[in-house]
């Protein structure tokens, strides 16, 4: 490395272009090529993949073989949709780090300062994050869950015991897993904001989704039946439920409306406190 | 151009920049001087809209850093070494930077070809030692061609060969007329660079004056004096305008005398001398004197805390 300064190396080399400003777009583009210029971006990514498919597929693989084996009353509640898609419950847990990550590793690591310097009002900063994230999340759940549906049809055909696309409520529920798992990211996004650290962030999301319906299993039975349904992810899993119960207090969508309300509390409340604390 | 303002930062009960009033001025390099804890580097994330001022205001080239529309054009800065994730490569990490206010890729090459990073550039910055992590925070400050550059002790972790590259770059920054404001804790390095200083102790501002002025004010001129007849030569030294002190025997530090003046006197009293030197008492010694007081922990103080003790 030379250290002397040649007449080409001065600072200003070449004049740079006058449209040169920020523009939430093009924080956007700088959040897309952040995502990709990761390695743990393509980890959890593939992650999502081997969750979701792999473990549909085992489900639906193991259901075949046992069917001939099961009682009349499981076969009765035998839903082919959910076994092809029940690899959504650990992939939810993959998306929701990789959610938190691509906020608490700025943190961790202090690049939220030259973030935030170079897009001081900080609010476009955190709507690219959600935005770039929403997107290249919903395109691979999307995907996956719909290999995974086709995957677990497949396997589960052996005995005749498949369903189809174009059944009552099942392309719903299949591009549900895909909207359920976005919106537990986005949660994360909006949680990274508020807590920025990774381990704390992760604890608050997974005691939400997962520790949350279980406290609630606790509650007084006449409690439970009215506060229970309206807990984030027993409210966002309505979207996957293939027939809905019609006395539900929530169904698929207005369930779904309510998970997306919670994600948006977490959101809102890391902008407000993004614009207000020191970085 | 910085303007700050009564700037004041408080962390509850603890006043970490206190009411603090300067200027940085275009085409020279300020220093920023102070002892470590001393309320810089909060003071230079005040400038950036890092950090929120209690009370005061900040502008840089007449507005706050936030409101400008390109602020990487405006201000190019280097706050801690390592403001980077370390999982990314060091080109990635400047485009990404770049791709927020649409500077185009050739500017991205030109500032790692410009810190001397091209080897590395493709390499994950986790793995990049303390002076290339300097490196990289000086191309990602230079990467809007800025007016005005902010750094916070550029110097820090860097090689010989670092410091003098960073000191050759800040002179030429200077030259294309841009304002630079630079902090350290050393007076020796501010001594070399600096045209303008700044100089803050806990959190207060204690001087506000050009280099040249600083020098003229505090640099004291010392003659070291070495003979066997200490106490004679003390006596006919010592007058209005002279000091001496003896730190140790046969040696006697003299002043307010040019070393000629004192030869003359001790040649026609016939005091034999063994050593007679003059010795320019450094800045470094001045900007101790000036911050002592202000020195958060001093370890004087310390000392005598724990013998009333015990």
């Amino acid at each position: 490395m030379t250290a002397t300064l040649t007449k080409a190396q001065r600072p200003s080399a070449a004049p740079l272009p006058d449209d040169i400003r920020v523009t939430q777009l093009r924080v956007m583009h700088s959040e897309w090529h952040k995502f990709w210029s990761l390695r743990s971006s393509y980890f959890t990514l593939a992650a999502t993949l081997i969750a979701m498919i792999g473990f549909g597929g085992l489900f639906a693989a193991v259901t075949a073989t046992r069917w001939t084996h099961m009682r009349p009353v499981e076969q009765a509640h035998f839903d082919p949709t959910a076994v092809s898609l029940r690899g959504f419950y650990l992939a939810q847990l993959v998306v929701g780090v990789l959610g938190v990550l691509i906020v608490t590793g700025e943190y961790s690591t202090g690049m939220i300062r030259s973030s935030l310097g170079a897009a001081p009002r900080r609010l476009p900063v955190l709507i690219a994050k959600a935005v770039v994230f929403a997107v290249i999340t919903l395109v691979v759940t999307t995907v996956t869950a719909f290999v995974a549906f086709f995957l677990g049809q497949y396997l589960l055909s052996s005995h005749h015991i498949e369903t189809t696309i174009g059944a009552d409520g099942v392309a719903r529920a299949v591009v549900g897993a895909a909207l359920y798992l976005t919106v537990v990211g986005l949660m994360g996004v909006g949680l990274g904001f508020v807590v920025r650290s990774t381990a704390g962030a992760i604890a608050s999301l997974f005691g939400i989704l997962l520790v949350l319906p279980v406290l609630g299993e606790a509650l007084p039975t006449d409690w439970a039946t009215n506060i229970d349904p309206y807990l984030p992810s027993n409210a966002g899993q309505q979207i996957m439920v293939v027939h809905p119960d019609p006395s539900a207090l929530l169904g698929p969508w207005s369930g779904f409306a309510v998970f997306c309300g919670y994600a948006a509390i977490a959101l809102v409340l890391g902008a407000v406190l993004l614009r207000r604390r020191d970085a | 151009m910085i303007d700050a303002v009564g700037v004041t930062k408080r962390y509850g009960d603890r006043v970490a920049v206190d009411d603090v009033t300067f200027t940085v001025r275009p085409g020279a390099v300020t220093g920023f001087l102070g002892p470590n804890g001393a309320g810089k580097s909060t003071t230079m994330r005040m400038i950036l809209g890092l950090d929120a001022q209690t009370a005061g205001e900040v502008r840089v080239n007449g507005k706050r850093y936030a409101d400008h529309p390109a602020p990487l054009r405006e201000v190019g800065a280097l706050l801690e070494a390592k403001a980077v994730h370390t999982g990314r490569s060091a080109y990635n990490h400047l485009l990404a930077l770049a791709l927020t206010h649409g500077i185009p890729r050739r500017r991205v090459d030109e500032v790692v070809e410009l810190v001397g990073l091209r080897e590395v550039a493709r390499k994950r910055v986790g793995g990049f030692s303390l002076g290339m992590g300097q490196r990289l925070g000086v191309a990602a400050a230079l990467l809007g061609d800025p007016h005005t550059l902010v750094l916070d002790e550029p110097v820090n972790g860097l090689d010989p060969e670092g410091v003098r590259w960073i000191r050759q770059l800040l002179r030429s920054l200077v030259a294309d007329g841009r304002t630079v404001f630079l902090s350290s804790h050393l007076m020796s390095e501010m001594e070399l660079t600096a045209d303008h200083l700044v100089i803050i102790g806990r959190g207060r501002l204690i001087a506000d004056t050009s280099m040249a002025e600083f020098t003229a004010r505090f640099s004291r001129k010392v003659v070291r004096v070495r003979t066997p007849e200490g106490g004679a030569l003390r006596d006919l030294l010592v007058g209005p305008d002279v000091t001496v002190t003896a730190p140790e025997t046969g040696l006697l530090e003299v002043h307010g005398l040019t070393s000629g003046e004192i030869g003359q006197l001790a040649c026609r009293n016939a005091i034999p001398l063994e050593e007679l030197t003059p010795v320019t008492a450094s800045l470094e010694e001045a900007f101790m004197d000036l911050t002592q007081d202000a020195v958060e922990f001093s370890v004087h103080q310390d000392v005598l805390t724990e013998r009333t003790a015990s």
